[in-house]
Formats: C-alpha cells, structure tokens, sequence
C-alpha cells in the first residue's frame, strides 16, 4: 500500500477504521480540537456518541465492550476531560473490559510546564491500566493504536489509554496503517502445560463432590459453550460469580446459582463442603470468599486462568492451569471421563429451598406491602422472556437484580463488580445498546446511582438510546443503610435521601416514563415500558428499609451465611 | 512470616515509565525498597534492574508476578542470597586529619581490601567493593575513629550463579512461538 501524508490527527481516524471500530463515545476540548475536527470528516464511518461527561464515556465504552467483546473507544480532551475518565477506566482494570481511551495533551514543547488543561496521565494511570503511551510524534500514531488495541482484546483483557499530544495531531505523516500481533515481552496465549491438564483431570475424575465456580473469564474467552460440555461430562455443579453469571444460563441443571456475600445459599455452604474445587476464569475476590482462613479448606484447589499473577494469589491453588479457558476446558474435557455425581448434586436442593423458604418467596412474591426490589427484578427479567441484556448500577439494586435476573444467552450481565462504582448504570446502559442493537437492554438503578451521571439522560435524548431504565426508589443509599442497621446499631448516618420528581426529569429530557406505588400497576407499567419505542424510565417505589439477605458479613464464613437480619 | 532480603532481577524493554510502573508494585504493598540499581544489561535494547527487599516469600512471589505482568517486563525473577553473586560499592570521605591522626586508621583500610583513591589536607576518599556486610563492617570501623565524613554505598548489583540465560531462552522462546503461530495461521 502506498503512503499517503495526513496529519496525525486523520491517521487516527484512519487507525482506529483499520481497527474496525465503527462507535466511539466522547467529548470535545482544546487540546483534542484537530482530532474532533478530523472526526468531522469521518462522521459518515464512525459514529461518534457524544456523552454529557467524560465518566459517561468511559463507562459507555465499558458498556458497549462487555456486551459485544469488542474494544470500546473514548474520545476526551486533555486535563479534566482525561481525569473524568479515571474511575471507569479504573473500573475497566479490575473487571478486564477491553477499551481505549485516547485523551488530547498539551503540545510536547509545553509538556512539564503546568501548561492549561495540562496533567500527567501516563503517570495518573499507569497503576490502573494495562498500558498507558503518550503519542508524541504523528508518526507514532498508527503502531500505538496497534499496540493499544492488540493489548486492550488480547489475554486477560483491560484497558489502555493513549495520551495524544496536540502536536502529534496536528504534525503531517506519511500514514499507512498497522497491524500489530507480536510484543516480545507480553504473551497473551501461554502454551499450556499437559502436565498440568493430566493432573488436574485426574483429581476431577477421582472427585466425589467437586464443584465448578464460574468467573468472567469464560465469557471473556468464549468459552461457555466449552464450559457447559465440560460441566455436562464429568457432571459437575457450579456456582457463578457476579460477573460470570450469564456464562451458563440460569436454568440449567448444573447452575447452582450465585457465589459471595449476597449470593444464594447453596453455592456458598457447598464450596465449604467439597472436595476438588475448579475455578475457572475468576479471580478469588474477597466478595466470593469471604474469609480466606476458613475458605474451601477442606478441597484441592484447581484453578484455570490467563492471568499467572492470579494463582495464590487469595487462595493457595494446588493445580494452577494457565491458559486461554476455551483450549484449556478443551483439553480438560477430552482428559476426563464420563461421570454422574447424582448425590452430591442433589444435596444442594436442600439449602435451595431452605432459601426459597426464608428469603427468595417474601422478596419475589410477597402478599402485601409496599413492592420489593426483587419482585420488581424478576418481573421485569420474565416480561423480557429472559432475553435481556441486563446492566446494574451499584448497591442494593445491583445484588437484588443480579440475584434475581434470569440469563439465558450469553453476555447478558454488565454491572460494576470489582470497583463497585455507583453511576455506573446509565451510561453501561448507553454503551450496551450500541454494542448490541439488536437485544433489549434494561439497567437497575437505585435513587443514589441514578443521580450519580444524571446527566447522560441528555445523551439518551439525543440519541434515541432504548435503554429501559428501572429505578428502585426507596430514598436511602439502601446497601449503606442496610450495613449501618447490621452493624452501626441502626445510625443512619447520612444515607436517608431527599429525591427530585423522577418524572418531571424524565419529561425534561422527552423520556417518557411512569412512576409504580402498587403492585397491581407492576405488570402493565413493564409491558408499557417495554413495548414503547426507545428509552423509558419506570419509576418503582419500593420499600424503603428493604435489606438484601441472605448475607455473609464481611470477613464471615461462606457456609455461614444469615438469612435474616 | 520471617522476613529474608530478596534481590529480585527484572529485565525489560527501555521504555520511559518502566521504573515508576515496578517500584509501584512494591509501594502499593508497602515494601521499603532496600536497593535499586538500572542499567543496561548484556542484550541490545533490554533494560536490567537489581532490587532488593525484605519481606516473606509468599509477598516476594506475588510482587514479582505482579511485575512480570506488566506489557514491557521480559521477565522478572527473585533469589536468596545464595543463589546469586552480589557485589555493591561503597565510597567513604574521610577527615585527613582525624584520619592520620588514628595510627590504626590505614591498617584497617587495608585489612578491609579497601582503598584510598584520593588524599588531600582536608580530606581523603577510600573506596571499597564488597558484600554488603563487608562494607558496613569497613564503616562500622572507621566511625569509631571519628573521621567519616560522608559515606555512600551503590545498590547491590548481581548476577545469578546458575548455568543457564533466561532472559536469552526467553526471547528466543517467544520468536519461535510466534514463528510457528505465523505458520499455522497461513496454512
């Protein structure tokens, strides 16, 4: 191909197209101007979605990458355009969502100077992304798009961001563009070990009681279809964690259901009871263990992941499996032999309806009272036929949806796992309908998050996102209130909350939307919400000291969670 | 857990920022950095750092897979002092008079295989390489004569005592690996 000289700006413009983006999120400011400008010409092949601020960029382009396994692009000036980035692409670290964010910088000639909208964000995130490069030449461009892109997919995914000096845009290149699928120093794809897949395989086979915890990482591999033949074969139960919850659809026989503080019974009182533990793609967070020191003592512990900094690193792994989960579950399933576990599996219907009983039948199906959080969830999850993609803001609204959404395709949960950051909803929620146009998408919200990035109501507006937006109002920062009357002795320190009319904001921003008192309303209220064209808020006043059980408190034993409080 | 002082080998591209990205590893865990020393190591392009540290063996292993996960480390290793061949400079500026003054002052310079690299009436400059408790020992000494000055010790440099060059093995390892990749992907 011959070379053709653009200025630095249009290279990336072109880069990005060589990438095969088609949407990016974003929002203007001086030092980005030549960039914006050359977007300008390229509006007809990018779709760029401008946000109302540049937290919503960030978590939009999560949004849109965790639904479509695709990089999600953030387009943001320098200095505060930048650090409004900072919390979701901090959260794009902890959850490994693929994205690139590229931020405007002052010209090189005024780098260090304390220049206007100037700030150090290679240094600012260096700690939270995978890889961060200021672009100080043009003819750098087209190899650092490469490189950010090949880093953001590829392994354990995360994001990159690229600091893109004003100078470096505006500078002329002889441009062709760059692929890029070899750094000496990083392998995304480590040879797998046979050694370790025999003798894992043998522990699996010898297994009387073995359980399966299923993490992100099979979505993140495509590996649910190599998962669920793997479970089948050796008929193994599992538990998911927040993030891997739509791995394996929510019906299946083997899926026990949710793993951590909040989630369901059995899965947690299991974990302390069997005897070879796979975990696959996750991550051992503290939220899933509770207390190492009481944590699955009694298994052996096999653990796949891409990530080797993951082995030992909260639990002391017996058999580490380093690997792409989709050839190491491969190889697993062509190394062990058939086997029925019926016993053991059945043991968990006990603790199941032991939780159906005292917590699942008073939350979903409850006689009088105001609504509750998780009978709302599940209306709406079965009014959707299961299908929905759903996102989660963060908080009590987050562990009640997760809890209480059903999944049936994969890639069906966006929500905040590791970060917990509040105001994550909405703008995931824009990102997700970009990303997959072609399924409904519904976000969970308390009155705290949704007030949190408010302002992208304005980006739903301009957009015609059709984002169905279900806001639990029960006028607290509930999770917080709910830890203060655990474990504050009731003080409700600063999390009661007076709320605005939900309804006149929504018809500021032309969204339409209904407000939900009773529970006779509920079912049409979803049917409208669904069945109307493009956004809709639906406002569901729910009951205000409603607490999410079971729990295991922090720092508890996994099997010994309270299912009251 | 008993704390054992590691010296950690990393080898990286030279790219600015590297530094900053490892010594965070350490800062984020609250580990004091006892050492550092960066250079330019025996192959083209690659950067070398020796960094010591106490801590306990389960923290030492976690920090250096949290270095080697980073895009630009080739490879980063940890090793008991026994596994290794350390060596670290010192320089000690001297008062001329107290020193000549002190009849055992010389005799320890020399006892200790150091030297004196410069003398004037003011002050003079020995100069030591050794072990590390070689070199504390040699100042531990010379401050009972109450003539030191200044004194200044390099970070440890090492290389290991095994046979084998990982870092060769490495970097040829990866260009077969993705030779061969190359080749399955056009078949």
């Amino acid at each position: 191909m011959s070379k053709e000289r653009i200025t630095g700006a249009e290279a990336m413009m072109r880069s990005l197209e060589h990438q095969g983006v088609k949407t990016l999120f974003g929002y203007p400011g001086g030092s980005i101007m030549p960039t914006f400008d050359a977007l300008y010409g390229h509006r007809d092949r990018l779709n760029h979605i401008l946000v109302r601020h540049e937290q919503g960029a960030a978590h939009a382009a999560q949004g849109f990458a965790r639904v479509s396994g695709e990089v999600g692009v953030c387009l943001v000036t320098s200095g505060p355009g930048a650090t409004n980035t900072i919390t979701g692409v901090a959260d794009a670290m902890i959850d490994s969502t693929p994205i690139v964010v590229i931020a405007g910088q002052t010209p090189v000639s005024m780098l260090g100077t304390d220049a206007f909208q100037e700030v150090d964000l290679v240094g600012i995130t260096q700690p939270i992304t995978k890889w961060s490069y200021q672009i100080r030449r043009a003819e750098d461009v087209a190899w650092a798009v490469a490189r950010a892109f090949y880093i953001a997919k590829s392994g354990r995914p995360g994001p990159v961001v690229l600091d893109f000096t004003k100078n470096a845009q505006t500078e002329m290149v002889d441009f062709e563009p760059m692929t890029l699928d070899f750094i000496r120093s990083y392998d995304p794809d480590p040879t797998i070990d046979e050694e370790k897949v025999k003798e894992a395989a043998e522990l699996i086979d010898k297994a009387e009681r073995p359980f399966v915890l299923v993490g992100q990482g099979v979505e993140l591999g495509n590996a649910q279809e190599e998962l669920r033949t793997f479970l089948e074969k050796a008929d193994i139960p599992c538990g998911c964690t927040l993030l891997g919850l739509s791995a394996i659809p929510t019906a299946h026989p083997l899926n026990k259901g949710m793993l951590g503080m909040h989630g369901n019974l059995a899965p947690n009182v299991k974990t302390n009871e069997c005897d070879v533990l796979i975990a696959v793609g996750m991550r051992f967070d503290d939220r899933v263990t509770g207390n190492l020191a009481t944590y699955a003592k009694q298994a052996k512990i096999i653990h796949l992941d891409i990530d080797p900094s993951e082995f030992n690193k909260n639990v002391k792994v017996d058999i580490p499996v380093l690997g792409d989960c989709k050839k190491t579950l491969t190889k697993l399933i062509g190394s062990i032999k058939d086997n029925k576990h019926t016993e053991w599996i059945d043991s968990f219907a006990e603790h199941a309806q032991t939780e159906y009983a005292r917590v699942i039948e008073k939350e979903v199906y409850p006689k009088e009272g105001p609504l509750n959080m998780g009978e709302v969830v599940r209306a709406v999850s079965e009014a959707s036929n299961n299908e929905a993609i759903l996102v989660t803001d963060v908080g009590q609204n987050q562990m009640m949806s997760a809890r209480y959404f059903k999944y049936s395709k994969n890639r069906s949960i966006v929500t905040s796992g590791g970060l917990g950051t509040m105001g994550f909803g909405v703008p995931a929620a824009i990102g997700a309908t970009f990303g997959r146009p072609d399924r409904t998408v519904c976000v969970f919200m308390g009155d705290g998050g949704l007030q949190m990035n408010l302002q992208e109501l304005g980006t739903i507006m301009e957009q015609k996102a059709p984002v169905k937006m279900i806001l639990m109002n029960n006028n607290y920062l509930g999770n917080v209130r709910q830890w203060q009357a655990m474990f504050f002795g009731r003080r409700y320190s600063f999390t009661p909350m007076l709320n605005p009319d939900y309804m006149k904001i929504a018809e500021a921003y032309e969204i339409p939307s209904r407000r939900v008192m009773k529970r006779e309303e509920l079912q049409d209220a979803i049917q409208e919400m669904l069945t109307t064209d493009g956004p809709f808020l639906l406002e569901a006043c729910v009951i205000e000291e409603g607490n999410v059980m079971p729990m295991t408190p922090p720092g508890g034993t996994v099997n010994e969670m309270l299912l009251e409080c | 857990m008993e704390k054992t002082l590691y010296t950690l080998i990393v080898h990286s591209e030279n790219i600015a920022g590297l530094l900053n990205q490892i010594t965070a590893v350490f800062t984020r865990r609250q580990i004091n950095i006892e050492s550092l020393n960066v250079s330019a190591s025996s192959i083209p392009g690659v950067h070398k750092y020796t960094i010591t540290a106490w801590t306990d063996s389960e923290t030492i292993e976690k920090v250096v897979k949290q270095i080697e996960r980073k895009i630009d480390v080739l490879q980063a290793h940890y090793f008991t002092d026994d596994e290794i061949y350390q060596h670290e400079i010192a320089l000690y500026k001297l008062s001329t008079p107290e020193f000549q003054s002190e009849p055992m002052a010389s005799k320890t310079v020399r006892r200790h295989s150091a030297r004196i690299v410069e003398v004037n009436p003011t002050f003079c400059i020995v100069e030591k390489n050794g072990m590390s408790e070689e070199i504390t020992a040699l100042y531990e000494e010379l401050r009972t004569y109450n003539c030191v000055l200044q004194f200044v010790r390099s970070g440890r440099v090492a290389i290991t005592t095994s046979c084998f060059e990982r870092v060769n093995e490495y970097l040829d390892m990866r260009a077969e690996k993705y030779r061969r990749q190359k080749e399955e992907g056009h078949e």
